[in-house]
Protein backbone atom coordinates (compact mmCIF):
# COMPACT_ATOMS: atom_id res chain seq x y z
CA UNK A 1 0.00 0.00 0.00
CA UNK A 2 2.73 2.51 0.63
CA UNK A 3 4.51 1.72 -2.80
CA UNK A 4 1.67 2.50 -4.44
CA UNK A 5 0.34 5.43 -2.48
CA UNK A 6 4.13 7.02 -3.28
CA UNK A 7 3.88 6.46 -6.70
CA UNK A 8 0.25 8.09 -6.91
CA UNK A 9 -2.20 6.42 -8.89
CA UNK A 10 -5.55 7.35 -10.19
CA UNK A 11 -7.63 4.60 -7.75
CA UNK A 12 -5.96 1.78 -5.79
CA UNK A 13 -8.33 -1.12 -4.27
CA UNK A 14 -6.09 -2.21 -1.77
CA UNK A 15 -6.18 -6.42 -0.35
CA UNK A 16 -4.29 -6.42 2.81
CA UNK A 17 -3.18 -9.90 1.86
CA UNK A 18 -0.03 -11.54 1.45
CA UNK A 19 1.78 -10.43 -1.68
CA UNK A 20 0.61 -13.20 -4.48
CA UNK A 21 -3.15 -13.33 -4.38
CA UNK A 22 -4.38 -9.26 -4.86
CA UNK A 23 -8.09 -10.63 -6.60
CA UNK A 24 -8.56 -13.02 -3.65
CA UNK A 25 -7.56 -15.90 -1.49
CA UNK A 26 -6.76 -18.86 -3.68
CA UNK A 27 -9.87 -20.99 -4.64
CA UNK A 28 -12.16 -18.80 -2.89
CA UNK A 29 -14.07 -17.71 -6.07
CA UNK A 30 -17.26 -15.84 -4.49
CA UNK A 31 -14.14 -13.33 -2.83
CA UNK A 32 -12.64 -12.65 -5.62
CA UNK A 33 -15.79 -11.91 -7.30
CA UNK A 34 -16.56 -9.56 -4.63
CA UNK A 35 -13.24 -8.03 -4.90
CA UNK A 36 -13.38 -7.81 -9.11
CA UNK A 37 -17.11 -6.11 -8.19
CA UNK A 38 -15.60 -3.46 -5.86
CA UNK A 39 -13.06 -2.34 -7.70
CA UNK A 40 -15.25 -1.85 -10.77
CA UNK A 41 -17.28 0.43 -8.18
CA UNK A 42 -14.39 1.93 -7.84
CA UNK A 43 -13.82 2.73 -11.40
CA UNK A 44 -17.44 3.83 -12.06
CA UNK A 45 -17.40 6.30 -8.76
CA UNK A 46 -14.36 7.71 -8.08
CA UNK A 47 -14.07 11.79 -8.79
CA UNK A 48 -10.00 12.34 -8.55
CA UNK A 49 -7.34 10.53 -8.60
CA UNK A 50 -5.28 8.77 -5.91
CA UNK A 51 -8.91 7.32 -4.70
CA UNK A 52 -8.18 4.17 -2.02
CA UNK A 53 -10.51 1.56 -0.96
CA UNK A 54 -9.50 -1.21 1.08
CA UNK A 55 -11.52 -4.81 0.45
CA UNK A 56 -13.53 -6.11 3.88
CA UNK A 57 -11.51 -9.21 3.92
CA UNK A 58 -8.65 -10.87 5.92
CA UNK A 59 -6.27 -13.59 5.71
CA UNK A 60 -6.58 -16.37 8.21
CA UNK A 61 -3.83 -14.64 10.63
CA UNK A 62 -1.34 -12.01 10.82
CA UNK A 63 1.77 -13.88 10.92
CA UNK A 64 2.99 -12.98 6.95
CA UNK A 65 2.65 -8.96 7.74
CA UNK A 66 5.81 -9.79 10.30
CA UNK A 67 7.40 -12.58 8.01
CA UNK A 68 8.12 -10.00 5.00
CA UNK A 69 11.44 -9.56 4.22
CA UNK A 70 12.23 -11.08 7.76
CA UNK A 71 16.00 -10.25 8.61
CA UNK A 72 17.27 -11.09 11.94
CA UNK A 73 20.59 -13.84 13.27
CA UNK A 74 18.73 -16.72 11.73
CA UNK A 75 19.68 -15.31 7.99
CA UNK A 76 21.56 -12.03 7.97
CA UNK A 77 24.75 -14.31 7.17
CA UNK A 78 22.97 -16.18 4.35
CA UNK A 79 21.42 -12.61 3.02
CA UNK A 80 25.19 -11.63 2.39
CA UNK A 81 26.14 -14.59 0.72
CA UNK A 82 23.03 -14.19 -1.59
CA UNK A 83 23.57 -10.88 -2.36
CA UNK A 84 27.23 -11.71 -3.32
CA UNK A 85 26.13 -14.82 -5.48
CA UNK A 86 23.15 -12.34 -7.13
CA UNK A 87 26.09 -9.41 -8.29
CA UNK A 88 27.58 -12.31 -9.60
CA UNK A 89 25.13 -13.62 -11.57
CA UNK A 90 24.54 -9.71 -12.50
CA UNK A 91 28.02 -9.46 -13.67
CA UNK A 92 27.78 -12.55 -15.74
CA UNK A 93 24.18 -11.92 -17.24
CA UNK A 94 25.65 -7.74 -18.45
CA UNK A 95 28.69 -10.10 -20.45
CA UNK A 96 25.87 -12.15 -21.67
CA UNK A 97 24.09 -9.41 -23.48
CA UNK A 98 21.05 -9.55 -21.00
CA UNK A 99 19.37 -6.20 -20.91
CA UNK A 100 17.15 -6.53 -17.61
CA UNK A 101 18.03 -8.00 -14.68
CA UNK A 102 15.94 -10.32 -12.73
CA UNK A 103 14.17 -8.76 -9.76
CA UNK A 104 15.16 -10.10 -6.28
CA UNK A 105 12.40 -12.93 -5.86
CA UNK A 106 13.49 -14.71 -2.78
CA UNK A 107 11.80 -12.58 -0.25
CA UNK B 1 -4.43 -9.85 16.18
CA UNK B 2 -1.66 -7.79 15.35
CA UNK B 3 -2.94 -5.59 12.55
CA UNK B 4 -0.86 -2.74 10.67
CA UNK B 5 -0.16 -1.90 7.32
CA UNK B 6 3.28 -4.11 6.47
CA UNK B 7 5.40 -0.64 6.01
CA UNK B 8 6.84 -2.89 2.00
CA UNK B 9 9.57 0.51 1.44
CA UNK B 10 11.21 -0.07 4.76
CA UNK B 11 11.45 -3.42 4.88
CA UNK B 12 12.87 -3.99 0.84
CA UNK B 13 15.57 -1.18 1.41
CA UNK B 14 17.04 -3.53 4.79
CA UNK B 15 16.32 -6.66 2.53
CA UNK B 16 18.74 -5.06 -0.18
CA UNK B 17 21.07 -3.52 2.12
CA UNK B 18 21.21 -7.20 4.33
CA UNK B 19 22.71 -8.09 1.01
CA UNK B 20 25.11 -5.63 0.59
CA UNK B 21 23.81 -3.28 -1.83
CA UNK B 22 24.53 0.10 -0.72
CA UNK B 23 22.36 2.34 -3.14
CA UNK B 24 18.87 2.54 -2.17
CA UNK B 25 16.35 1.44 -4.26
CA UNK B 26 14.31 4.71 -5.91
CA UNK B 27 10.77 4.02 -6.48
CA UNK B 28 8.81 6.07 -8.57
CA UNK B 29 6.81 8.96 -7.40
CA UNK B 30 4.61 11.38 -9.05
CA UNK B 31 3.15 15.08 -7.31
CA UNK B 32 0.16 14.88 -10.40
CA UNK B 33 -1.65 11.48 -11.22
CA UNK B 34 -3.68 11.69 -13.79
CA UNK B 35 -7.25 10.68 -13.61
CA UNK B 36 -10.45 10.80 -16.20
CA UNK B 37 -13.66 10.00 -14.47
CA UNK B 38 -15.54 7.10 -16.59
CA UNK B 39 -16.74 8.42 -20.24
CA UNK B 40 -19.16 5.49 -20.51
CA UNK B 41 -21.47 3.44 -18.00
CA UNK B 42 -19.42 0.20 -16.72
CA UNK B 43 -21.98 -1.84 -18.76
CA UNK B 44 -20.60 -0.53 -21.88
CA UNK B 45 -17.52 -0.12 -21.19
CA UNK B 46 -14.56 -2.67 -22.61
CA UNK B 47 -12.08 -3.74 -19.74
CA UNK B 48 -8.61 -5.09 -20.32
CA UNK B 49 -6.40 -6.36 -17.45
CA UNK B 50 -2.45 -5.78 -17.44
CA UNK B 51 -0.47 -7.86 -15.03
CA UNK B 52 2.61 -8.18 -13.91
CA UNK B 53 3.03 -12.40 -14.03
CA UNK B 54 4.75 -13.57 -17.42
CA UNK B 55 3.13 -16.03 -19.79
CA UNK B 56 3.99 -19.58 -18.86
CA UNK B 57 5.82 -20.17 -22.28
CA UNK B 58 9.00 -20.71 -23.58
CA UNK B 59 9.22 -17.54 -23.93
CA UNK B 60 7.59 -16.04 -21.20
CA UNK B 61 10.00 -17.65 -18.92
CA UNK B 62 13.07 -16.73 -20.31
CA UNK B 63 12.55 -13.20 -21.01
CA UNK B 64 10.47 -10.98 -18.79
CA UNK B 65 8.98 -8.53 -21.27
CA UNK B 66 5.35 -6.94 -22.79
CA UNK B 67 3.06 -9.57 -24.28
CA UNK B 68 -0.70 -9.90 -25.08
CA UNK B 69 -2.00 -13.12 -24.53
CA UNK B 70 -5.36 -14.98 -25.29
CA UNK B 71 -7.87 -14.05 -22.63
CA UNK B 72 -10.22 -16.61 -23.75
CA UNK B 73 -9.19 -19.58 -22.74
CA UNK B 74 -8.31 -18.31 -19.65
CA UNK B 75 -4.59 -19.73 -18.78
CA UNK B 76 -4.77 -22.55 -15.95
CA UNK B 77 -1.10 -21.11 -14.95
CA UNK B 78 0.81 -18.11 -15.09
CA UNK B 79 4.92 -17.45 -15.04
CA UNK B 80 5.47 -15.92 -11.20
CA UNK B 81 8.47 -17.53 -10.26
CA UNK B 82 10.89 -14.31 -10.62
CA UNK B 83 8.19 -11.88 -8.43
CA UNK B 84 8.59 -10.82 -5.55
CA UNK B 85 5.03 -12.30 -3.77
CA UNK B 86 4.98 -14.09 -0.22
CA UNK B 87 6.41 -17.25 -1.02
CA UNK B 88 6.91 -18.58 2.48
CA UNK B 89 2.71 -17.62 3.03
CA UNK B 90 0.68 -18.13 -0.20
CA UNK B 91 0.97 -19.55 -3.79
CA UNK B 92 0.03 -18.61 -7.12
CA UNK B 93 -1.17 -21.75 -8.21
CA UNK B 94 -5.01 -20.38 -8.55
CA UNK B 95 -4.61 -18.08 -11.58
CA UNK B 96 -8.13 -15.96 -10.51
CA UNK B 97 -5.98 -14.90 -7.52
CA UNK B 98 -4.14 -12.59 -9.37
CA UNK B 99 -5.41 -12.60 -13.09
CA UNK B 100 -8.68 -11.60 -12.74
CA UNK B 101 -10.41 -13.03 -15.96
CA UNK B 102 -12.46 -15.68 -14.61
CA UNK B 103 -14.53 -13.31 -12.10
CA UNK B 104 -14.30 -10.06 -15.18
CA UNK B 105 -16.01 -12.55 -17.59
CA UNK B 106 -18.72 -13.63 -14.75
CA UNK B 107 -19.20 -9.68 -14.66
CA UNK B 108 -19.83 -10.11 -18.39
CA UNK B 109 -22.45 -12.57 -17.47
CA UNK B 110 -23.92 -10.29 -15.09
CA UNK B 111 -23.83 -7.24 -17.51
CA UNK B 112 -22.01 -5.20 -15.18
CA UNK B 113 -19.49 -4.45 -17.99
CA UNK B 114 -19.58 -3.96 -21.76
CA UNK B 115 -17.06 -7.05 -22.58
CA UNK B 116 -13.44 -7.80 -21.68
CA UNK B 117 -10.69 -7.55 -24.32
CA UNK B 118 -10.04 -10.63 -26.29
CA UNK B 119 -5.86 -10.19 -25.00
CA UNK B 120 -4.95 -9.49 -21.77
CA UNK B 121 -1.41 -7.80 -21.23
CA UNK B 122 1.69 -8.58 -19.39
CA UNK B 123 4.36 -6.54 -18.30
CA UNK B 124 7.65 -6.96 -16.38
CA UNK B 125 8.40 -5.35 -13.31
CA UNK B 126 11.26 -3.41 -13.25
CA UNK B 127 14.24 -2.06 -11.43
CA UNK B 128 14.62 0.80 -14.25
CA UNK B 129 12.01 3.23 -14.19
CA UNK B 130 13.86 4.11 -17.76
CA UNK B 131 12.35 0.45 -18.98
CA UNK B 132 9.34 1.02 -17.82
CA UNK B 133 8.57 4.87 -18.99
CA UNK B 134 10.27 4.68 -22.43
CA UNK B 135 9.82 1.08 -23.21
CA UNK B 136 7.13 -1.13 -21.63
CA UNK B 137 4.50 1.54 -20.80
CA UNK B 138 4.15 2.97 -24.86
CA UNK B 139 3.57 -0.59 -25.77
CA UNK B 140 0.93 -1.63 -23.77
CA UNK B 141 -0.78 2.03 -24.39
CA UNK B 142 -0.67 0.71 -27.61
CA UNK B 143 -2.39 -2.47 -27.14
CA UNK B 144 -4.87 -0.97 -25.17
CA UNK B 145 -5.65 1.76 -28.36
CA UNK B 146 -5.56 -1.46 -30.89
CA UNK B 147 -7.91 -3.53 -28.58
CA UNK B 148 -10.59 0.33 -28.11
CA UNK B 149 -10.17 -0.20 -24.23
CA UNK B 150 -12.00 1.90 -21.82
CA UNK B 151 -10.63 0.89 -18.80
CA UNK B 152 -7.68 -0.97 -17.71
CA UNK B 153 -6.90 -2.37 -14.62
CA UNK B 154 -3.62 -3.17 -13.39
CA UNK B 155 -2.98 -6.22 -10.94
CA UNK B 156 0.49 -6.53 -9.93
CA UNK B 157 1.50 -9.42 -7.90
Amino acid sequence: MDIVEYCGVPRYLHSDFPLGNPCGKPYDSDMQLQIIQQGLGLIEHAQQARSTERTPFTWKDDNWRADYARIDDSNREELRLRGERRRQQQANDKAAGKSRAAMISEI
Amino acid sequence: MDQYDVPYMERTRNFYRAQGYSKDYQWAHYDDVPFTVLQKPLSKARIAVITTAMPDTEPGRAQRQVYASPSDPIPSVMYTDELSWHKTMTHTEDVASFLPLQQLRQCTQLNLIGDLTQRFYSIPTEYSQRNTIEKDAPEILALCQQDEVDVAILVPL
